[in-house]
This record gives C-alpha cells, structure tokens and sequence, in this order.
C-alpha cells in the first residue's frame, strides 16, 4: 500500500514540478514533419537548418505522409517541403481546396513514378521498355496465385494510382497486386534481383533504389491530360487511363495560410527555396548510400551547396 | 469433443449445410459474381442516400457526423469537444516536457544537460540489486550497456525518447485503469458499462482509432503517449475489478469492524488486499506500451518506433534489428523489475541508519560520486562515438544470405501452400453465405447453453455483414483460421516437448518473451523475401508472432494437472504415451482452448500488422482509412475485427468452461 502511495505521490510530484518548468507558448515554432523516405527526412532537416538561419525555432514531427495535408490546413504542421504530384496530389489538392493552405513553389526537379524493372529483366524479356513488350512475355511475370497472368507489384492503395484501370485498358495480361507499403516493394525487389526472376514494380524518381539497383521505366502510350479525362483518346476508344502517368511530374512546396503572418523571415525564405532533382537525389544518396545519419547527411549538402542556398537566407533576414 | 460433435451434427451443422447447398439452386451465389443474393452477400440499401454507402446500415456515416457534431458543435456556446481534448492533450504535453528534458533535452532554463548514462546506468543496477539480487541488476545493467555501447546510431538517445514517452504513459494509464477499475468494482452500472467496452478496446486495432487520437488530440509524442494509454489501460482496469472483487468477506468485514470509513476501507483494506493483481496490473501495462513503441511512432512519436520504421524504409534490416533489440532489452527489463517490485515484501531493518536504509544512502552516494566523475571526465557525461560499436552491417548480411539460401526450396514450398492449401481454404470462406455464418454461431451458442451468447454472437456478425464490409472481413477470417491451424501444429508438440522438464519450459518460455516483445515489423520484409508479397508471407508473419500464447498454454496446461492424478494413473500402469494421451492431454484441454482464443486475438493484431505486406482484407481498408482521416470509416472497420475476435471469443471461453467444469476444476 506505502509503495502505491509513494509512487502515486512521486507521479504527483513529477506532475507539479513539470507545471513550473514547462514552456507553454509553442507558437513560436515552425512545425516541419517528417515522413518515411530519405530525401524527405534529410530535406526537412536542410529545411529546418536554414529557417534557423533567419532566427526561426523549428520543431521536427513525425507524420503520415497523406494525413500531412489535413494537418497543415489545420495549423499542426507548417509546412510541406517535398509534394508529389502523382503520390500526394490527391490529397493535398483536396486539403487545399479546403482552405488553410498557400501553395509556394514548384521545385525545378520533375518527378516521374511509374511502372520499372531492374537492368536485369531487360534480358529475360527483349524488347524493354517498350509496354507491348512486357505484354508479350507476361507469363514469365506470372506467380502461383495470379492464374498464368503476369504479376505487377503496384504501391499501397491509398496511392490511388491507376494501374488496374491501365492494365484493363490497355488489355494487358496482367494483374496487380498492391504493396501494403513502400518497403514491402523494396523487399519484393531485393529479392527479385537476388534470385534474378522477372520482377515489374511500382518506382518513382528521384529515388534511392535507382542508386542501389539500376533499371528503367517501362514505356507507356505517353502521357496526356486528355487521356485521365476523356475516353476517346489514345488506343482504347472507351477506356480513361490508357497511358503512362506524367513523365514530369510537379515537386511542390506548401505552407499553412497563417505561416506568412507569424513566421515573415521563413515566408521569405520559402518564397526562395528551391531544390532541383539532382538535389534531392544527394540528399537521399548521401544517407542511403553513404551511410550518413539524417543529420549528417543534411549538413553535408548545406556544406556543399553554400552558393545556392546562401542568397536565400541572406535576402530573408 | 467427438462425441459432441457427433451427437449434434445435425444441429450445429445444419442450418449450414442447408445454406451452403443453396448455391446450386439460387443464381449469383458467390463473392465474385457482380450481383450476388442477398443470402450471400447483405444487399446495399438506400438508408442515407442510394449508391453512396457500400452496405446496409451506414454505420460509417453516422460514425462521421457524430465526429463532425464532436467536433464543430459548442457546448454552452463556449468551446467544443475537441477543445476539451487538446486541452486535455495539453496536460499531456506539459507531463512529456519533465520527462524529455530529464532524459534526452536537458533543462534549458536550468541550464543543465540530461542525464548523463553513468547515472541511468548505476541507478538501473542498484534499483536492481534492491528489488530482488544481481542477477536482475544485471540484466538491467546489462541493457542500459547494450544501449550505450551499440549507440553508433543513436540508440540511446531513441531509448531515451522512448522511454521519456513511456515514463509519461505507463503511469497515466496505470492511474485511469485504477480509478475506472475501482469505480466499477463499487457500482454495478458503471460496471455493466465498462466491461464490454473494455473487451472492445482490448480487441480493437490499434490503426482504427489512431485517426480519432489525431483528430482529437494532435499529433506528435503527446498524441502517441495517448493513444499507447488508450491500449495499455484495459487490462489494468480488468485486474483491479478482479482483485477488489475477489476480496475474500472476512477481509472487509475485519475493515467494517475496525470503524472504517468509505476511503479508509478502500486505501486502507480494499487497494492493498487486492495488492498483487493490481501490482500484475502495473506490469501488463508497461508491456502493452512498449507493444505500442512502434504503432505510436504512425502518429508522430520520436524514439525507437520510428527510427525503426526509418531503417526498414531503406532495407536497412541490421540497423532495424539492432533497434528491435533494444525494444526486446528494455521491455524484458522494465517485465521484471516491475515483476520483483510485485513480489517484494517490505523488509524491516535496525540499527543504524546506514543498516537501515542501505538502499537510500547507496543511492544518494552513488549520484553524488556520478556528479562528480561527470563534471571531471565527459566521457561520464557523453559516451564518446568512437567507442561504440555496431554489428549491423554482419547483421545484415546474415539475414540477407539466409534468406536467399533458402529461397529454392521455400519458393517451391510457398507455391505449394497457395496452390493446395491456401487458395481452396480462401475459396471456401468466401462462399460462405453470412447468413449460414451467423445461424452456424448462433447454433453454437445456443448449443454451449446460453441464449445470450447466442444472441451476442449472432448481432457480431449481423454488424459485420450490414457494415458492408462482409467480403474483406471473410478473407481477414481464412487469413486468422489458417493461421490458427499452422500455431496449433507448430505450438502444441512444442508446448508438449517443453513441458517435460523444468527447465525446457524456463527456456521455451524466456524465447516467446523475446518474440513477443520484438517488433514484428522487422520479420515482415524477410517474409516478404522469402515468400514474396503473398498470403503466405502474411501468414508467416502472423504465425510466428500468434505462436506464443499456443505454447504458453499449453505448457500451462500440461505443467498444472494435478500430482496425485499423475501418480493414481503411473500406478494404474500407464506408459508415458498413455499419461500424455489419456490424461494429462485431456486435463490440460480447457487451457489450449484458452490458448487458441489467445493465439486468435494476436492473429487479428497481426493481421492488421501484415497488412503492410499487402493483403486484401480488412487492413487494406484501414490503412486507407488512415491515409484519408476517415475516422467513421476506421472505426467501424476496427468494429469489425473486434467483433470476428469477440465472437471466437465469447464461444471459446465458454466451451473451455463447460468442459472445465465437466473435469471437476474449480473456477
């Protein structure tokens, strides 16, 4: 019973002192999430050090990268740094047709996401990366429970890619079946490479998989905004969605709406910021491939990119 | 077992088997056909729109406008519900600002740093040393080294932010779960309340109610403290009814006689009789956190979950194991401390004040000797970078070339499984009508003696059916049945070969504390090496995790028939064969029942997990649910995983008491 009461009076005693040394006022600090891949982790951290530079206080937070948008309209988090069109732009269109959010930029690194094998299918299946080649030897992709059809490995659903709909449009031999996640697509990959087996999955770049294990896109009728909208175009008469996605996809970088009146200095500094591809290829190379922790990894590009980053803080002090 | 099946075939299966044979008389019949009958699959209704909800009751609406109403609506016209509960998380957030700067932020105002690791490490072994000897010392000694000296990547500062997160959130729900506890424990009302919903809780998973703590409360660690006290204050709530109510009259008749008041009885003879289930409480609460280390880090906690989910990201599996280790480390550590802490009796000492409280001044000495070798050396202060160490890169080789020098045989394996068990099992249950499933549970109910399981059992899978969830929620059932059946095979000649010696058992048991304890995140991606992204990965992963209660059970069973039955059956003349078989088997039934119920429960948490593997049941749903803030939706969804759980439940714990009571146990 005493040993209940003194922890309960230990707790109580933890609780009182906590209310003396806490700081209340969080208001001050831009909030910057963090998501599960590395360029974007190493991204928020460069993110992070130059709004320091201006004199911002900066809070890292770890976050589902779709709920992301919700939240920055709500004022949870501040700012969105890597949105890709065709991962994210469901939903942050969404989130910002809801209001609270203000668009800042768009990176000059284009994004593609698409269909992609390794260098090594390109021989157990001529005439990549043409798609009706793929089409051709799709029982080579076929699995124990696909029913003789070739197996795609797309990414997790809530990605809202279209790839069932292509696969019926363009009537592929194929199926799709969805990842759960983006690292159950890596290890289906690790293991496709390793047993040197016909493997199609869902990748984007820039990427650090493209670092560890080279291999293209596949070749889809290219991609036209007529082709999501209207089914007259393209190869099926009938059919949205008979081509490949985007070949150069936006990289966004948003704020939440109130972010230009309690954070001027970072405003200015957003207003500037730019990242290219090869930019965000380094930042995820550097802690992928190097091995360097986030924050190293960080530190190093700021390092060797002070001439592109420097007028960017030195205009928003 | 035969016998009763045998004498009510016909009543248990029948209204099945009728169902079933419908198929051949009624068109559509199945899953897969665009149109089924409404026998087969609930129709969609026009309830709330037509076409817009998947099925007949749009629970999923309703449970949104309730949010919506929770939060837009003003209560007095002054703040909202939503108001309330940021409040509330603020509390929350000023408890988690001690605690992080204690351990890894340091005081800022003071000026001072966190706690060096001289100290956490000398404290961890005298508080050791204390509670029970030096073989606990070292254990925790032990972890905190393992996490000082393999900090090449941090480890230790991710302990400590998980630790601070923890060291907010365990004390937080051991305290609700004791206040709900004892309120229910005094008024029948509230207890008829919390009861059921504390058996939901306990079967809800965790992603379904992950977006209300978002909405609700925010994200980041004050959000993942709360959601880990949402999941960790049940079972102490459960244990503290137990033990208030097990409270044997003479004792709070002695209380009464004494002139007790209503307080007094309470923290002076109710709380402290009921001392160990509470105290049992307590430390299924710290476990049930640090299953949460990892589910937490979804809505932004730092500390090891996330760096964890990080390293997966990249194919990272040493790093991540190394991670997983320190998971394994700490929460076998905080096991037994908090076990020892349950145990001890309090010692009186005489003599002087240094015999009398040995404890107190070797800690004071201790801190002070700690102060100041920290002030003089840094390396007391910061254990220096250089000097850690990391296996990671052998690790991950090692998992690597074992997984791919299996890959032939367990690839031919794999096919085999989904050609000849796997896809006919998932055919099957996709053709059950729901309408045959739920008169089947009803039939078992009612057949176990009790209308009102039947009836409870029988709203289940009405809820499930009418959700418009039907369809997936059978292929989470196949994946949970399956499942079931391989733990049985592996678990219970496991459990048996265990349970013949003393020590066996010690051992069998310390590696399912292991495995319970390591995220089983970590296993998911060499599944997937091994078997692809399949249903027999999926399956994989949850068997090696759902295993454990099997074996545990059974070992129970088996190591807790009486002695003197054993003795009456070895001098009737019994072979070993025949003792296991004729009656230490059949003694120990009724708790591998109860084992099976358990291993189902961890089957639903893991499936749920699996789900990021890619299967098309009812975690893909969640999972989408939570990359689109659907609260209604996930919720109800996680209704439905708790309901197949309940219902499995309710029958077998019923059947495991029947048959108890029919052996002659007591209780």
């Amino acid at each position: 019973m005493k040993k209940l009461l003194s922890i309960f009076s230990a707790f109580l005693i933890t609780f009182a002192f906590s209310f003396t040394t806490a700081n209340a006022d969080k208001s001050g600090v831009v909030k910057i999430p963090t998501h599960n891949w590395s360029s974007q982790l190493v991204g928020a951290e460069v993110v992070g050090e130059l709004l320091k530079m201006v004199g911002e206080k900066v809070e890292y937070i770890n976050m589902d990268s779709q709920a992301v948008y919700q939240a920055m309209a709500d004022g949870d988090i501040d700012l969105v740094h890597e949105i890709w069109e065709g991962a994210f732009g469901a939903s942050y269109e969404k989130a910002k047709a809801g209001g609270g959010i203000e668009e800042i930029l768009t990176h000059d690194a284009v994004t593609r996401e698409d269909w992609w094998y390794p260098n090594h299918v390109e021989k157990l299946c001529p005439g990549l990366p043409d798609w009706k080649a793929l089409d051709k030897c799709s029982e080579k992709f076929a699995r124990a429970d696909s029913g003789g059809k070739g197996v795609f490995i797309g990414g997790p659903v809530d990605w809202l890619k279209h790839d069932a709909e292509k696969v019926e449009a363009l009537g592929m031999n194929f199926m799709v079946k969805n990842a759960g996640s983006a690292d159950a697509i890596w290890a289906e990959l690790d293991a496709g490479v390793a047993k040197g087996e016909a493997v199609v999955v869902f990748n984007w770049s820039p990427n650090f998989i493209g670092a560890k294990y080279p291999g293209k896109f596949v070749e889809f009728p290219k991609h036209d905004p007529a082709c999501t909208k209207d089914p007259a175009w393209g190869i099926n008469k009938t059919a949205l969605y008979d081509c490949g996605n985007p070949a150069s996809g936006y990289l966004k970088l948003a704020v939440n709406a109130d972010f230009k009146n309690n954070h001027p200095n970072g405003y200015k500094l957003m207003k500037q910021m730019n990242f290219s591809g090869p930019d965000i290829d380094k930042m995820a190379n550097y802690k992928d491939t190097d091995g360097l922790e986030v924050s190293a990894a960080a530190q190093k590009w700021l390092d060797d990119h002070k001439s592109k980053w420097e007028p960017w803080v030195a205009s928003s002090k | 077992m035969r016998k009763f099946l045998k004498s009510n075939f016909l009543f248990i299966f029948g209204p099945f088997i009728f169902l079933w044979s419908l198929r051949y008389l009624i068109p559509n019949y199945t899953i897969a056909s665009k149109e089924p009958h409404w026998l087969y699959i609930p129709p969609k209704s026009c309830l709330g729109g037509c076409g817009t909800i998947e099925g007949l009751i749009p629970f999923v609406d309703w449970t949104n406008n309730l949010i919506q109403f929770l939060r837009r609506y003003e209560i007095f016209g002054l703040f909202t519900f939503r108001d309330f509960t940021r409040a509330l998380a603020n509390y929350v957030d000023v408890l988690l600002e001690f605690t992080e700067a204690l351990l890894h932020k340091g005081f800022v105002g003071l000026g001072t740093g966190p706690l060096p690791w001289i100290i956490i490490l000398t404290l961890a072994i005298i508080l050791g040393l204390y509670l029970k000897g030096w073989r606990l010392a070292m254990l925790g000694g032990g972890c905190f080294l393992y996490l000082i000296l393999f900090s090449k990547r941090g480890i230790w500062e991710l302990s400590m932010k998980t630790l601070a997160a923890i060291s907010v959130s365990a004390p937080l729900a051991a305290l609700i779960g004791l206040m709900l506890g004892i309120l229910a424990a005094k008024r029948k009302w509230f207890h008829d309340f919390l009861w059921p919903l504390l058996n939901i809780l306990q079967s809800l998973p965790h992603f379904s109610y992950l977006i209300l703590v978002v909405i609700f409360f925010g994200i980041g660690t004050k959000a993942g403290v709360i959601a880990t006290i949402i999941f960790a204050f049940p079972p102490m709530a459960r244990l503290t009814i137990l033990g208030i109510k097990n409270i044997s009259s003479e004792i709070k008749e002695a209380g009464v006689m004494a002139g007790c008041n209503k307080w007094q009885m309470l923290f002076k003879v109710e709380i402290p009789s009921a001392r160990s289930p509470i105290m049992l409480g307590i430390n299924q609460v710290i476990m049930q956190c640090l299953a949460m280390v990892v589910i937490a880090a979804f809505i932004g906690q730092p500390g090891l979950g996330h760096d964890l989910l990080v390293r997966l990201q990249g194919l990272r599996l040493g790093e991540a194991f190394e991670i997983g280790v320190a998971v394994v480390l700490i929460a076998i550590t905080l096991d037994r401390y908090s076990q020892a802490l349950a145990v001890k009796e309090p010692v009186r000492r005489e003599g002087s004040i240094f015999q009398k409280y040995p404890f107190a001044i070797s800690t004071l000495t201790a801190i002070v000797i700690c102060t100041i070798l920290v002030n003089i050396f840094p390396f007391f202060n910061e254990f220096p970078k250089d000097m850690t160490i990391s296996a990671s890169v052998y690790l991950d080789n090692a998992i690597k070339s074992f997984t791919r020098s299996l890959f032939v045989p367990l690839g031919i394996f794999r096919d085999w499984m989904l050609i000849y068990f796997l896809m006919p099992l998932k055919a099957t249950f996709q053709s059950l009508p729901w309408t045959g499933v739920m008169l089947l549970v009803g039939a078992i109910g009612w057949k176990l003696g009790r209308w009102k399981i039947c009836v409870t059992v029988m709203l289940f899978v009405f809820f499930i059916a009418s959700s418009g969830y039907w369809v997936r929620a059978m292929i989470t059932v196949y994946m949970v049945f399956a499942s079931l059946l391989i733990c049985s095979m592996i678990g219970i000649p496991l459990g048996i070969w265990a349970s013949k010696k003393e020590n066996r058992s010690k051992l069998v048991l310390n590696i399912c504390d292991v495995f319970q304890t390591f995220p089983s995140f970590i296993y998911l991606l060499p599944a997937i090496m091994l078997f692809q992204i399949s249903d027999v990965s999926a399956i994989f992963a949850i068997v090696i995790y759902s295993s454990i209660p099997m074996i545990r059970y059974t070992i129970f069973g088996l190591r807790s028939v009486p002695q003197h039955i054993i003795e009456a059956a070895i001098t009737s003349g019994c072979t070993q064969r025949q003792l296991l078989w004729k009656v230490r088997m059949p003694l120990a039934f009724p708790e591998i029942i109860l084992g099976a119920n358990q291993t189902l429960m961890f089957s639903l948490f893991m499936v749920m997990i699996a789900g990021f593997i890619g299967t098309v049941d009812l975690s893909q749903e969640i999972f989408r649910a939570l990359s689109f803030s659907d609260g209604g939706k996930g919720l109800i969804i996680g209704l439905c995983v708790a309901f197949i759980g309940l219902t499995a439940d309710r029958l077998l714990v019923e059947w495991s008491k029947q048959m108890k009571l029919k052996l002659g146990f007591k209780n």
